[in-house]
């Protein structure tokens, strides 16, 4: 800077006054998208009301200022990590899900592997604060909606009672029918598939 | 409609209020999730009253929760949505329904000011449309995922 060119002074003020009131104003909101621990990776639309983005690649983000576009920018697992890593490990830990399924034509006998799902339900309730089951039934594409959602709630609610059997306590399970809104074999309509007879229970 | 002899109606009261009782219970069912982790200084506004919170409470419909300070807290819903909150941050569940056989439902929240993460779920899954998060400035909508959102520090 030199003192007998006031002019770039002058100029130099301004801006330092300009970078102080855009100080001043709070700092835009930022939203970035996640990779799952699988890799995939799904999308956000992000709306301004002035404007509208799409995020959709893994550590890609957008900036919303107080007026004005919406910005992109791409970081990093590890700027993530350094920046909101506190948040991150804040997050419940992830749904973990056990399936059990019943003996041919019963239903209301599960199959013998069952008592080792039991031993593994257990290990993982210990692990977690205030777990949660939601035992889900599940049926195959024969017979109407109504029937099989009646069906798979009473499968639910079988598995409960075994569940409870084994010292789960029932305040703590919640029974759901699905119908056959779910396969785990998909097929067509009335068709009998053992595999889609049967109730997931889920820990979260 | 029959008509109910005198000396049957007693016990058909006492159904009645048991009924009652049942649905007035079931209503902790209803809840929009629960907290799973805490750490640090965490309260819920929840119809104009201010409640501590601890691991295993339930979070409603309609409830702001607020943290300190090096505090968080984390709240799985009950389509599997899981949420966490940072420091200095307002979260308020605005609406939330779900229907667990059909997975039909809304959820509707807004950070009105710190960090909150969010790994999306069943409502989300089959319904994209009917998730919505938001801040003073943006609205989010969500396609399946795991994101952030930085609402920054507000007045």
């Amino acid at each position: 800077m030199t003192l007998h060119r006031p002019p770039a002074r002058l100029a130099l003020l301004a801006l330092l006054a300009l970078l102080g009131l855009l100080g001043a104003c709070a700092a835009p909101q930022r939203v970035i998208l996640l990779p799952a621990p699988d890799g995939k990776v799904g999308a956000v639309e992000v709306d301004s009301g002035a404007s509208h983005q799409r995020v959709d690649t893994a550590y890609g983000g957008a900036t919303v200022p107080q007026h004005g576009q919406i910005g992109s920018f791409k970081t990093d697992a590890a700027s993530v990590e350094r920046d909101y890593g506190a948040l991150l490990a804040a997050r419940p830990p992830r749904p973990v899900s056990f399936v059990v399924h019943f003996q041919n034509g019963s239903s209301t006998e599960l199959t013998p592997d069952s008592a080792a799902v039991v031993q593994q339900i257990l290990a993982e309730l210990a692990r977690r604060g205030a777990p949660e089951l939601i035992v889900t039934g599940h049926t195959d594409s024969t017979g109407t909606d109504d029937y099989n959602d009646h069906l798979s709630l009473q499968r639910a609610q079988t598995v409960v009672d075994f569940l409870s059997r084994h010292g789960i306590a029932a305040a703590q399970m919640e029974a759901v029918g699905r119908g056959k809104r779910d396969p785990a074999v998909p097929t067509a309509n009335e068709v009998a598939e053992p595999a889609n007879r049967r109730v997931e229970i889920t820990i979260r | 409609m029959r008509t109910v002899p005198p000396y049957r109606a007693a016990p058909l009261a006492a159904g009645a209020l048991l009924a009652l009782l049942c649905s007035l219970a079931a209503g902790a069912v209803d809840s929009a999730g629960m907290v799973k982790t805490l750490k640090g200084q965490v309260n819920i506004l929840r119809a104009g009253q201010t409640l501590p919170v601890r691991v295993g409470d339930p979070v409603l419909e309609g409830d702001q929760l607020n943290t300190g300070a090096d505090s968080s807290v984390g709240i799985t819903l009950r389509d599997d949505t899981l949420l966490a909150a940072g420091a200095r941050s307002t979260l308020e569940i605005r609406h939330f329904s779900f229907n667990p056989t059909t997975h039909d439902g809304r959820l509707d929240s807004n950070v009105k000011r710190g960090t909150l993460a969010v790994i999306s779920g069943k409502i989300a899954h089959a319904h994209p449309e009917a998730v919505q998060f938001s801040t003073n400035s943006l609205t989010l909508g969500v396609r399946g995922t795991e994101f952030i959102i930085d609402a920054g520090e507000q007045p």
